[in-house]
């Protein structure tokens, strides 16, 4: 299943540092202006991804869930924002935000080529798969990597929040079928 | 000052008309994606106080339609009971949100 394997690529990319030997690991643990910059990264892919749903999906309750990604996911990247700027911090990029852009940007092009019940199953599918990878790097890599007390704070609220939308999509695909 | 007294005697007139004598204002908050309290009773002229302390929009919405609030990021908002009965309601954007109001008569 293509869903599946995309989202175990993600997962296989985000996880890729725990992965490493001990030794390798700390200097690879991942710094506050990385961590920032993968969960702003992550937020971005989503909110694309529900304007094109906003546009293209048929389905009421698809666009709902849509408009609610869109409405929460600007909410914790403007407090994000906010954060930044108030620590100082500028995001940086690595390695982890350039692979979950890549394989976003690839699934809106897959994506654009469905229309109707087909565009919205596949829409929904994706938004359950990708809120499951994100939440899993959360919860075992972003989280625990975060040294900021403030910006451990709002990834365990994005998660909360996340968590939610991911049950929301299981709901949503459920209704569709 | 007649004028003054005037509109005591006004305002006297105006809170007696719009609060009955035992109405309360209850405070119901969203903070952090919960609502709280879970469960609450209250009674029919009684006004609530809907807080939302999150940077998230929520809304208060009844299963059986009796009311539907929508509320801002950190903003509050005020609604009137006017029906007895016991409510569930929950946030139309975050379904995992839910509570229970009991509205006695
Ligand atoms: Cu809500």
């Amino acid at each position: 299943m293509f869903i599946r394997s995309s989202a175990a690529i993600a997962a296989a990319v985000l996880l890729s540092s725990p992965v490493l030997p001990q030794g390798a690991r700390a200097a690879d643990k991942l710094t506050d202006p990385q961590i920032a910059h993968i969960a702003y990264t992550a937020g971005v892919i989503d909110i694309n991804a529900a304007k094109q749903a906003m546009k293209k999906a048929k389905n009421k309750d698809v666009k709902a869930f849509a408009e609610d990604m869109v409405r929460d996911h600007e909410a914790v990247n403007k407090q994000a924002l906010a954060l930044v700027k108030k620590l100082n911090v500028t995001p940086e990029d690595n390695d982890t935000s350039k692979a979950l852009s890549k394989q976003a940007s690839e699934k809106l092009a897959e994506l654009d080529k469905l229309s109707g019940a087909a565009f919205d199953k596949a829409y929904v599918a994706n938004e359950v798969a990708y809120h499951k990878t994100v939440n899993g790097a959360l919860e075992t890599q972003l989280i625990p990597s975060a040294s900021n007390a403030e910006l451990k704070n709002l990834l365990q609220t994005g998660l909360k929040i996340f968590q939610g939308h991911e049950q929301h999509a299981e709901h949503v695909a459920a209704e569709l079928k | 000052m007649p004028g003054r007294l005037a509109s005591t005697a006004l305002a006297v007139v105006f809170l007696t008309m719009v609060v009955p004598a035992d109405a309360a204002t209850i405070e119901i908050t969203m903070e952090n994606l919960v609502i709280s309290p879970a469960e609450i009773s209250a009674k029919v002229g009684d006004t609530i106080q809907w807080v939302n302390k999150d940077v998230f929009a929520h809304t208060a919405t009844a299963r059986n339609g009796d009311f539907d609030v929508t509320l801002p990021p950190n903003k509050s908002a005020a609604s009137v009971l006017k029906k007895a009965g016991t409510v569930e309601y929950y946030c139309r954007y975050h379904p995992n949100m839910k509570a229970m109001l009991k509205v006695e008569p």
